[in-house]
């Protein structure tokens, strides 16, 4: 369980974090989105105590994060995969951390088998690649066999089988009961992976729901038609209460791509076939998460467009 | 959080066996202490600078010994300072390197925030990087200055003009140098910490011990004589490396005066050091 309250960072008279309350909850991946220099990593940077908060404050498990018993059997955090001395094997690079909380080196064998390195545990990691470094990174997450685990941008630059490795690694550990915190700017992402969303853009928060409470909130639900004779269609829906639109040509056939809004497909079915028109499709178009965030961080753009400190807000996110 | 109840529409959250034994005690600096030992012996430019620092030291040994055989038995000559010289004046260039590295390297790679999140507690993870850079500082500094006294006095030994390590303060000069070399190690390290920057913290140390001295010596001969033996190098390390008193330079502290005003620098440095590193944000 991690716990901000009223969190927030200035660096000199850049907010990248303001007044940011949110709970990060076990047995699901959350996913913390934004867009780049939103406050992502500002925000993990004080979970973590490597920033101390201009004001707020943040707990790990109700205690601030240097006062827990033994860190990493607690949390096990990637913030940049890249952020190792180069010089030094993966093997000693995870011994040295696993020394500092008294895990065994046995453990190291396994992570390193558990993420696939063990191959290269004997060499150095100037010579890893990103996806390598990335799945070092995670091996020294999972050292202390942790309750939390937080990945920022662990996705980043990485090929697609590293992404689906990534993703069903954090799935499972969400499964385990684990709680999961996933910060990414990239919202087709976390449609696959989140279970839970935070949104935040400007260091403010956005949007703290479950992924699809998010998708229906912010985008109103369609349903697309595609019938051979839209004109009857049309008349059918608007008679059950709907309304339609035309997002496609007529095909040569005579069939056109509807939308149809304010009906569900069950009651749309219904009212074609009791006025005998034909459907050749009928599908409930889900908001993608990427308009969803699109159309809630516009408002929120408009929102502090019109407030006096704007220019000094923008893009006042770090990247470590 | 060791029981999660089952969301509504997840599957309940399976039994796990823990991977890692619990811990027995709060993480602290024992564990620490092992991790910097770790991180100090795993990376090769700890072994290149440490070699580096036994060669110079040792090599200038054999070479000042042997040039100035025919000096042995002057009364102006002392057989244990030209055997220690290296080991001091050039030791102290390359074991500055160790030290900030300790650090310094921590922040070039971005490391810091790694091993700040495995050990949070700051305090201790700066004791364990400092306990153990001394003590690796002074094992190797004592292996170089006693292999450069026994060498050297051994290519004086045909001269009869050589010291042993049971003549008067032999024993002594020894000792203090790797002492000596321990706190410009504890020095750097300090620096490093202030600065986070490699190449900032050894110019920093190389301007404090090498610059201040020279520029001193351009003041009158009073003033100089009055703040000389406060100078963190230049003729101050004399007494250090000498068995008797530098004839002429009775401005200065005795040896053991002059090694408290160096360990006093690193003090200060390692404090402030300690202090920027605990409140600054990583």
């Amino acid at each position: 369980m991690i716990e901000a309250k009223g969190l927030a960072k200035r660096y000199g008279d850049k907010a990248a974090v303001a007044g940011l309350s949110f709970t990060v909850r076990p047995g699901m991946v959350t996913g913390f989105l934004g867009p780049n220099g939103a406050g992502k990593t500002t925000t993990m940077r004080l979970i973590l105590g490597l920033d101390r908060p201009t004001e707020g404050s943040v707990t790990v498990n109700g205690k601030p994060f240097s006062g827990l018993y033994s860190p990493m059997r607690e949390v096990g955090a990637l913030l940049d995969a890249k952020a190792v001395h180069g010089g030094r094997s993966a093997y000693n690079h995870l011994l040295c951390l696993a020394q500092t909380n008294d895990i065994p080196r046995t453990r190291v064998d396994e992570v390193l088998s558990v993420v696939g390195l063990s191959e290269v545990a004997g060499k150095r990691s100037k010579g890893f690649s990103l996806g390598m470094s990335q799945r070092l990174g995670i091996a020294a997450t999972l050292l202390g066999d942790p309750e939390i685990l937080m990945f920022d941008e662990p996705v980043n630059g990485l090929d697609p089988e590293g992404i689906l490795w990534i993703r069903n690694l954090m799935k499972r550990l969400a499964a385990e009961g684990r709680t999961v915190f996933v910060s990414s700017h990239l919202m087709s992402e976390m449609e696959n992976t989140a279970d839970h969303l935070i949104v935040i853009g400007r260091g403010r928060l956005i949007a703290d729901c479950s992924a699809a409470e998010f998708i229906a909130r912010s985008a109103p639900q369609a349903v697309h038609a595609r019938p051979p004779r839209p004109d009857a269609l049309a008349r059918a829906v608007a008679a059950a209460g709907g309304r339609v639109t035309i997002t496609g040509n007529a095909t040569p056939g005579g069939s056109a791509e509807l939308e149809v809004h304010g009906l569900d497909p069950e009651r749309i079915g219904d009212a074609a076939f009791a006025a005998g028109v034909p459907l050749h499709l009928l599908a409930p178009s889900r908001a993608s998460l990427e308009e969803a965030f699109m159309e809630l961080t516009a408002d929120s753009v408009e929102y502090q467009g019109a407030a006096h400190e704007s220019r000094r807000l923008a893009g006042a996110g770090r990247k470590a | 959080m060791t029981s999660v109840t089952a969301q509504p529409g997840k599957p309940a959250a399976a039994k796990r066996v823990p991977a890692v034994p619990p811990a027995t005690r709060r993480s602290g600096f024992a564990g620490t202490l092992r991790s910097e030992f770790t991180k100090l012996s795993s990376v090769r430019s700890t072994y290149f600078t440490l070699i580096a620092f036994f060669v110079a030291g040792l090599g200038f040994a054999i070479a000042a010994t042997a040039g100035n055989r025919v000096n042995a038995g002057h009364p102006l000559f002392d057989p244990t300072a030209t055997s220690l010289r290296g080991a001091v004046y050039l030791g102290e260039l390359i074991i500055v390197v160790v030290g900030a590295l300790v650090i310094t390297s921590e922040y070039g790679t971005r490391m810091v925030s790694t091993s700040m999140t495995a050990m949070p507690r700051r305090g201790v993870l700066y004791g364990a990087k400092a306990v153990v850079l001394a003590c690796v500082s002074l094992a190797v500094a004592l292996v170089t200055s006693f292999a450069s006294f026994f060498v050297g006095q051994a290519i004086l030994a045909s001269t009869h003009g050589g010291a042993s390590i049971t003549s008067p303060n032999a024993l002594r000069a020894v000792l203090l140098s790797a002492a000596f070399v321990t706190c410009c190690a504890l020095l750097a390290f300090g620096l490093g910490a202030i600065i986070r920057y490699t190449a900032g913290a050894v110019t920093t140390l190389f301007g404090l011990v090498f610059l201040i001295p020279l520029l001193a010596e351009a003041l009158p001969d009073n003033w100089f004589h009055d703040m000389a033996r406060w100078l963190p190098g230049g003729s101050a390390l004399e007494p250090i490396v000498s068995t008797a008193p530098v004839p002429g330079e009775t401005f200065l502290f005795g040896p053991y005066g002059e090694l408290a005003v160096f360990a006093g620098y690193a003090a200060v440095a390692v404090v402030i050091g300690a202090l920027l590193f605990r409140r600054r944000d990583a």
